[in-house]
């Protein structure tokens, strides 16, 4: 049985030409950039080039990309890094009530340590008001979080609108773009942000590589501290093959965007049409157009997510749930509560999210499998009966 | 989002999810038990036959995890041809050694399945006492 893999927003595959771009310095060119010598030199002329492309694509000049090893890391840099860096001058952060962990934790941190944040609530699509933003803002405001697009609905927010509120109102600005980099264009200067996080495993590039854009003059605490790589910004030995392999991965989701983005809209709409039609009682979770061209989230009534994503696993399609049956505290995802979702259909949610290798028949086989999956749970839910 | 879900399950918890025995509702049931709600995403409803304090027959509906589903089969298959007294004794940890184990994080759907036993057993207790009095 082949599979199908629809859980590209949790991760993607790499990419054959990512691999091969990366292969030379996990072998050869295995110098330390930050050595002098030939071996140091070449691998440092690596990552210089990488962060030019990186820079290039995003609007950005070359010294205003940091690379950390992912995402989270990008988001806890932002965050904290404005936050120790700023606290003089304020202690109040706004954000919103759906972003990725990778930005709430960071902020409760801080909280826990004096400082206050305001979690702005979303409308039923995950839409942040930016005129909720504006009003949020007191003198002591130092930094406004709004992630580019959600991780698990897909709802892509009015960033550039509440860039020019934030440079308008003198507050910098950070954006978590894990989800829409190489998806959808992004230009930091377009979208109004001071900080932008980045990773590349989502692009088709290797795991354990990101970046923070950090426009010049912003004030940002260094994340780590040690010698002098990144322009003291971020210490360590630099993940070469990573950086070379998140280079090349931009550059080719650069050259694709357009039509891969125009081909998964399609495959997604038929997706959406297809599961609302075979199935009773089920919901679009998300906006209806302004959401990523991959992603698919719905809820089944009556069901809940992991006993569909067992089944769909063994009909050998991976997707995944906002139900938390498996995580600690049992509560579902903090982003369909916050659409206002009973928790029992957040339980019920499952996200099919699209990538490279997504056919319409993959699709197909989605709407054949899962009707009678659905069927089956809900012959033995007693919330159906008691609907009845 | 649930990780790594099926290597997460014993042999035993998928079989059970797979051909969920005793799956349904029993027509004018002598005891029933309701546990759980959608807050935590699990909900067990447990039907149970008695004749001369035997437990004849046992059915549930659920609406939860894999976990929740394969517990919820097995304490049913558990329960037929005990006495209250036995099945009383049933705890959560013989739900989950009879399905070899649970991971750690599932545990409470085993809880859930006593729970929901306790629940349907209490139930039939308050009915016959009931009836007691009503004969007297």
């Amino acid at each position: 049985m082949k599979r199908v893999y629809l859980d590209y927003a949790a991760t993607t595959p790499t990419h054959p030409d990512v691999v091969t771009a990366m292969l030379p310095y996990l072998n050869d060119t295995f110098g330390n950039p930050s050595s002098i010598h030939s071996f140091g030199q070449e691998a440092k002329g690596a990552i210089e080039e990488a962060r030019e492309t990186i820079a290039a694509l995003i609007g950005a000049k070359n010294d205003e990309i940091v690379f950390t090893s992912g995402g989270t890391e990008a988001d806890n840099f932002a965050i904290k890094g404005v936050a120790y860096a700023n606290e003089h001058r304020g202690n109040h952060i706004i954000t919103n009530s759906i972003e990725h962990h990778a930005v709430i934790e960071p902020l409760k941190f801080l909280e826990r340590r004096g400082f206050k944040v305001t979690y702005l609530p979303v409308d039923q699509y995950g839409m942040v008001d930016p005129q909720g933003v504006r009003k949020a803002v007191s003198e002591k405001t130092i930094l406004i979080s709004v992630m580019h697009a959600n991780n698990e609905i897909g709802t892509i927010e009015p960033i550039a609108e509440i860039g020019r509120i934030a440079k308008e109102m003198g507050v910098y600005f950070h954006t978590d773009a894990a989800q829409t980099i190489g998806h959808i264009p992004i230009k930091v200067n377009e979208l109004g942000v001071d900080l932008l996080a980045i990773s590349a495993h989502k692009l088709y590039g290797p795991k354990g590589v990101g970046a923070l854009y950090v426009r010049k003059g912003t004030k940002v605490a260094p994340f780590m501290h040690g010698g002098e790589q990144e322009r003291r910004r971020r210490a360590s030995t630099e993940n070469v093959p990573g950086i070379v392999g998140f280079g090349k991965a931009m550059q080719i989701a650069q050259n694709e965007m357009g039509t891969e983005a125009e081909r998964l809209t399609l495959l997604r709409g038929g997706l959406i049409e297809g599961l609302l039609e075979r199935i009773d009682d089920i919901q679009l979770n998300g906006h209806p157009r302004k959401r990523l061209p991959n992603n698919v989230n719905v809820s089944v009534q009556f069901v809940e997510g992991e006993s569909m994503l067992l089944n769909l696993d063994m009909e050998g399609i991976a997707a995944s749930t906002g139900s938390a049956c498996s995580s600690s505290s049992l509560e579902p995802s903090h982003v369909l509560l916050a659409l206002g979702l009973p928790h029992e259909q957040a339980h019920g949610s499952l996200r099919f999210t699209l990538g490279r290798e997504t056919t319409e028949e993959e699709i197909e086989r989605v709407l054949e499998v899962l009707p009678p999956i659905v069927a089956k749970l809900r012959s033995m839910s007693p919330l159906l009966k008691s609907r009845v | 989002m649930a990780p790594n879900i099926r290597s997460l399950y014993s042999e035993k918890v998928m079989e059970h999810f797979k051909n969920p025995r005793n799956v349904g509702e029993i027509e004018n049931p002598d005891g029933t038990g309701h546990v759980g709600n959608p807050v935590c995403g699990d909900i067990m409803e447990l039907y149970i036959r008695v004749n001369d304090g035997v437990i004849t027959d046992a059915k549930f509906k659920t609406f939860g995890c894999g976990a929740a589903i394969a517990t919820s089969s097995m304490v049913t298959e558990m329960v037929k041809g005990k006495t209250i007294e036995e099945a009383l004794e049933i705890s959560n940890h013989a739900v989950a050694e009879a399905l070899d184990g649970l991971p750690p994080i599932k545990m409470h759907c085993s809880v859930l399945a006593e729970e929901a036993l306790k629940s349907a057993i209490d139930d039939y207790l308050n009915n016959s006492q009931g009836m007691d009095l009503e004969s007297e």
